[in-house]
Parts: C-alpha cells; structure tokens; sequence
C-alpha cells in the first residue's frame, strides 16, 4: 500500500483501512440513534420535571431523591415493592434453565413422534406472551379457575392467586416460566446434539453414569448452551412487563409492579406523563441491567481469550 | 361615516347569518374538516360517522374527514395527535382531566363560541368545561351514576328502594342472611371504587368538601375524611361486597348480578346496555338514587360529561366551530342520545330525552335532586396523579380495611407533594 503509485485515487489508497469502517457504519448509526442517544437523553429528562408537553423544568437530582428517600422524605414504596419484585423475578426464573435442562434429557432420545412431542413442549415459547398471560389468568380465576377446580378435588380451599398481594408476584412468575422453560429447552436440545458421543462412550468404559455422568461428561460440553440460556432468562426476567399488564396491571393494589411497569406507569399510562420521574426509574433500571450486561460481555470476552 | 357603513353592513350579514345559519355558513365553509373520535364501541362509533355523514351534507363544499381511534388507545394517543399536525376537532373529557391540555396550549379556547346565545341550554354543563375562567370544548353527552339493583330480587326479600344509610344496611343485611351479596363490583382496574368514593364522601360530608378534597385543599388525614371511610367501611365488614372484587374488570363483575348472586351495582348508566345483554329485562333490573347518609348535606350526583374540543392548531378554525355548534344543537341532540344511538342523556336543555325509563328516571335526578352538584368523576375532578394514587388506596382498603392508616398517610403524602 504505501508503495502504491501516486496516481491512484485516494479511496484506493486507504482501501483496506477505510472498508471495515464503511461496512460498520451503518450498524454504528443505527445503534447511536437508537441506543445510545436515547440513553443520553432519558439521562437529561431525568433531570427535568415534564409532561411530555409543555416546557421541561430543571429540578436537578430530585427525582432521584424523591425515589431513593434522599433527604427528609421517605423512599418511594411503590419503588421499593417494584424493585423486591423485580428481584423476585431475576431469582425464580432462573428456574426455567434446570427444568429446561430436564425436559430436554428427558426428549432427546428416539421413540416414534418425538418430533411431534418436542414441538408440543415448544409451543408455549410460540405463542404470544399476551396469550400466555390471558390463559394463566383465567387458570387462576378464583372460582372458575382449573387451578381451584384441581385444588377442590384434594380438598384444599379455593385461593386467590392474582387477587392477593402476598401472591401474585409468584403467580405471574409461574405464568412466565411456561414458555421460559420450552425456550431453555430448545437450547440444551440443540447443545446436546453437539455432545460428543464418543467422550461419553470414553466415560460409561470409565463406569460413570447416571447423575455423576450427567454431571462430569454431559453439562461440561453443555456450558455454551448453558450461558446463551442464562442470558436470555435473565434478560427476560428484567423486561417482564407485558405479562404483568395482561395478569394484574400491577394490581392489586400495586403490589405486582416491576421496575419496567412502574416507568411505564408514571411515563405513559392513563393517569401517568410524569416522564422525568419515570425518565429517573428508566436510568436506575438501566443500571440494573448495565450490571449483568457488563458481566455477560465479560465472560464471554474471557471465553473467547481462553479458546485463542 | 365610512366606518358606520361598514359595522352596519356587517351587522346585516351578522343578521342573516343568525336567520339561515345553515345556508350562510354551507357556502361559507369550504377545505377540509380533520375529526378524530374515540367513540370506538359500536353503537357510539355509529353515531358519530352518522353525525359526520350528516354535518357532510349539510356542507357540500367542506370535505369531512373521520378518523375514530380506540377508546382507551386514545387516552394516551390524544397527545401524540395534538403535537404535531393536529387535527381540527377532537374527543376528551370534561372537568381536571382537561387540565394537561389547555395548560399545555393545545386545546383552542372557544369562550367565544359559549357566549353565543344557542349556548344558553348548555349552561348546566358550563363549569365542567370552565378552567381558568375560559371554555375550552362543549359536552355532547353525559350520564348518570347510581344503584342498580334486581328488582325481582328486591320483591322476593320484601325490600324496598332505600332513602337513608340505615335502610341501606337494612336491606343489605337481608339480603346477606338470604345468602345475596349486596353489591357487585369489579375494581381490577380501579377506577369502579373511585365511584363508591365519590358517593359516600359527598353524601357524608356535602359536595363543596368533596370539591375541595379533590382540588387538594384538604388533607386526607382529615376527620371527615376519615368519617367517610368509617361509613363505608360498615359496609365492607358486613361482607356486602362480592368476594375476590380486586381480580374482575367491571363487566366481569355482571354475571353475578345477572346470575342474582348479587342484588345490586352502583355504576354509570353504560351499564344497563350490558344488563340487558346479559338477558335481564326491564321488569327485573331498576335504579335509585344513592341514599342520604347525612341528613344536612343535599343529594350530590355523579355525572361524567363526554366533549369534543377544538385543537389550537387546527386548520380550518371555523367549519370546527360550525361543527360543535351543529354536535351541540337540539335536534342532533336529541338524535344521538336517543336509545336507539347512545342511549344516555343530552347536554342541550331544550333536546328531548328518549322514552326509556333509566333515562328519563336519571334526568329528573339530575335535574331535580342534585342541588349539591354535579361531580364529574373521581378520576376526573382529582388530578390524575392524585386519582391514580388514590384509587389504588381504595382498592387496598376494600381489601384490607385495616390498613386505613396507612392508605391515608400515604395519600396525604402524595396530596401534599402534588399541591405544595
């Protein structure tokens, strides 16, 4: 290149630099314009009481004082139950990736059908998750309810799942995790195809088998499929709205609200167009989320140094 | 004398313009009239492409364009739409829920408009379009709250309509040991005890606290505050209310009435549309009026008002001025409130109101047995930061009635960051 005649043009020249970057380029406005510059701008609404129509005020930090409790006032409940829910969420749903793992084991393997069994243990990942939420609501309705119907039969007292505060974080949870697990579950099914058979040939000469196969041989070569389903369930427990909307709409009484719900509500519902506040709610959330993104990227950059 | 030939001349067109409105204005209103309307459910949305259809023909050279949007989509679109390009003529509500818009700039003040003489019959409905001293849209329909109750139901026990708080518990306790919950109601989504509020906070402590309590004024911890909670909370420990209310939506607590698992329903006259799907006939379901609690204060009713209003940057200021003196007109009036259209009542005091029995029983109360005020609704007259924290409050205390102390403390809380 840098012996190249002078009579060629300039974009000849720095070809091989300039390439990569035009090909980037499209990608990198994209995403500024629709990642990075709202980020910006949900910071500085933050900063500013508005109402999405007339004129933004500058009020400084007081969103945020007014949500952590900073100061004389005290830190905003509806905040804290959104948050404790949130956790809730992050923790429990988790629980899709083993009974995913399970139901994947349990279908991988040859019988007649099987394609059709494992697209009916996929089906609730296909449909919508507003559908989901409307069929969980009537399973839980308290006196038509099949929940109640089946509870009735073991004697047990008709419950009010969505209708009491103490559980119907958890309801909508269970609700959650259907198509959650069938979503694991097509990971590990499609990891366990790329299971080498003979490293487990190698293990049952050595006499393993059972949980300690599953364990020492199977859920190593298991790990990427493992992280793709941490990932996505993790992502899933913090962007957990529109079943809430569907099931509860943050009721009773408020006690079902997660982050995201709670800045919708204050944003853009009916009584809501507080957006500085919710603008503040969008920024705690985002670092929230900045947390396990930073630690995502991480692992993934020390896996790949480590496969080099 | 060249200016006196001129305002004479004026005052002659002025004069002709009054004798033939429609005449004079179809010639004068030419361009496009841009509407969009809320009126999404089926009967309502007929009626308004019948009303423009109308207001068309009477306007050859006006091209009238209707654009209707989801009902409860356009509580949260209507700001969208009055940004940028607005349209000319839109659908909101009356009372605070205004407020945001007219303080915003986006809705056209029309004080001229209600100054004309045609809108002397609107006058009833005046203060709930009135906000900083100006008018900011006109009514086109309202309606009135109350109790509905299964007459058939009330026969069978020996009841009857109540008057006072007592004979309300009376008759609530008969039915209870008759294995009848007294009342129905859905609050999944809040607003249904907002309605309850309203009622027993008027009919304890009189409209003008109640006004005052809405517009902040008053705090929340307040005895007589905590005097209408007490009232109703004898209600709630009676078991009045159906179980598990904080799950359905107001039309999924019908059934029970319909089914007669409950005797009665205190909502808007919407509702009797839905009785009457449900398979109740005339000779089962009936109305009265909230009874008195207070013996002191008056009768105090809630009666939300439907509007349109004009946006501030509408194009063609004038065809949308015509069309809300047409929308607002006796004739049309009486047309579009009739059973066989929305089936509710009509702002124009000179329109008549349809044979129908709920209709013309809600008119005499209105008219009549409301000398302490019209309210507009909870989630109207409050502001809306106030209505949503409050109404979640209610809820919670028709759950847990115990947990009054903390539901207070905290709406005062919110009350005195809204207003200070």
């Amino acid at each position: 290149m840098a012996t190249a005649a002078p009579t060629r043009s300039w974009y000849k020249r720095n070809e091989i630099a300039i390439t990569p970057w035009l090909f980037l380029l499209p990608a990198m406005i994209f995403f500024a314009v629709y990642v990075i510059i709202p980020i910006g701008q949900s910071f500085w609404i933050s900063l500013h009481d508005w109402d999405g129509l007339g004129e933004k005020t500058w009020v400084g930090t007081a969103n945020y004082e007014r949500l952590l409790g900073i100061g004389d006032q005290n830190m905003d409940r509806k905040f804290t139950v959104s948050f404790w829910n949130n956790l809730k969420w992050l923790i429990l749903y988790l629980l899709a990736i083993p009974a995913g793992l399970f139901i994947a084991l349990f279908l991988n393997q040859t019988v007649t059908g099987i394609r059709f069994y494992k697209s009916m243990f996929f089906f609730p990942f296909v449909i919508s998750q507003v559908v989901v939420g409307l069929v969980f609501s009537w399973f839980y309705l308290p006196r038509e309810g099949l929940l109640n119907a089946v509870l009735a039969v073991f004697g047990a007292g008709p419950v009010n799942i969505l209708g009491d505060p103490t559980l119907a974080t958890y309801g909508i949870i269970a609700a959650g995790l259907w198509p959650q697990t069938a979503y694991c579950m097509i990971l590990y099914l499609t990891g366990l195809n790329a299971v080498d058979p003979e490293q487990v040939e190698a293990a049952r000469l050595d006499g393993a088998k059972g949980h300690k196969m599953l364990w020492y041989v199977i859920l190593p070569q298991l790990k990427p499929a493992t992280f793709i389903a941490f990932v996505v369930t993790i992502i899933g427990a913090l962007r957990s709205f529109d079943l809430i909307s569907v099931m509860t709409n943050g009721g009773p009484f408020g006690s079902t609200r997660v982050l995201s719900f709670y800045m919708f509500e204050e944003s853009l519902s009916e009584f809501g167009f507080r957006m500085g506040y919710g603008a503040a709610i969008a920024v705690v959330l985002f670092f929230l989320m900045l947390g396990f993104i930073t630690y995502f990227l991480y692992s993934m950059y020390r896996d790949e140094k480590g496969a080099h | 004398m060249h200016s006196i030939l001129k305002t004479s001349l004026a005052a002659l067109v002025a004069a002709g313009v009054t004798a033939s409105p429609a005449a004079a204005d179809g010639h004068a209103l030419s361009g496009e009239l841009n509407i969009i309307s809320d009126m999404s459910n089926p009967a309502p949305r007929a009626v308004m492409e019948g009303m423009v259809e109308d207001f068309d023909a009477l306007h050859p050279e006006l091209e009238v364009n209707l654009t209707i949007v989801d009902r409860e989509a356009w509580k949260t679109q209507i700001r969208n739409a009055l940004g940028a390009n607005p349209p000319d003529v839109v659908n909101w509500y009356a009372a605070n829920r205004m407020r945001p818009y007219v303080d915003a700039g986006l809705f056209a003040d029309i004080s001229d408009l209600w100054a004309e003489p045609e809108f002397e019959a609107l006058s009833s409905t005046k203060g709930a379009m009135t906000l900083d001293g100006a008018q900011w849209g006109v009514p086109y329909t309202y309606y009135q709250w109350g109790v509905y109750y299964r007459k058939d139901i009330f026969e069978e026990y020996g009841l009857n309509e109540p008057s006072n708080w007592d004979e309300e518990k009376a008759n609530c306790q008969t039915l209870l040991d008759n294995g009848v919950k007294c009342y129905t109601i859905g609050t999944k989504f809040l607003w249904t005890a907002g309605g309850w509020f309203d009622y027993i906070n008027s009919r304890t402590n009189g409209y003008d606290f109640h006004v005052a309590l809405a517009r902040g004024e008053i705090e929340w911890t307040d005895d007589r505050v905590r005097q209408t909670f007490a009232n109703w909370r004898e209600l709630i420990d009676m078991g009045a209310f159906i179980d598990d209310h904080q799950t359905y939506s107001w039309q999924e607590a019908l059934p029970f009435m319909v089914n007669g698992e409950a005797a009665s329903y205190l909502m808007g006259n919407f509702s009797v549309a839905a009785f009457r799907d449900g398979g109740l006939t005339d000779d089962q379901l009936d109305f009265y009026q909230f009874p008195v609690i207070n013996p002191d204060v008056d009768y105090a009713e809630d009666a939300p008002t439907d509007t349109f209003h004009i946006a501030s940057g509408a194009q063609n200021m004038d065809a949308a001025k015509e069309f809300l003196r047409f929308v607002t007109s006796a004739d049309v009036q009486t047309e579009i409130n009739s059973g066989s259209g929305l089936g509710q009542l009509p702002v124009n005091a000179n329109a008549s109101i349809d044979d129908d029995k709920f209709l013309k029983e809600g008119f005499d109360m209105l008219s009549g047995n409301a000398g302490g005020g019209i309210m507009q609704f909870f989630d109207r007259d409050f502001d809306a930061e106030m209505a949503s924290v409050g109404m979640e409050g209610l809820q919670e205390f028709m759950v847990f009635p115990d947990n009054l102390d903390d539901i207070l403390g905290r709406l005062e809380e919110t009350r005195q960051r809204i207003y200070n």
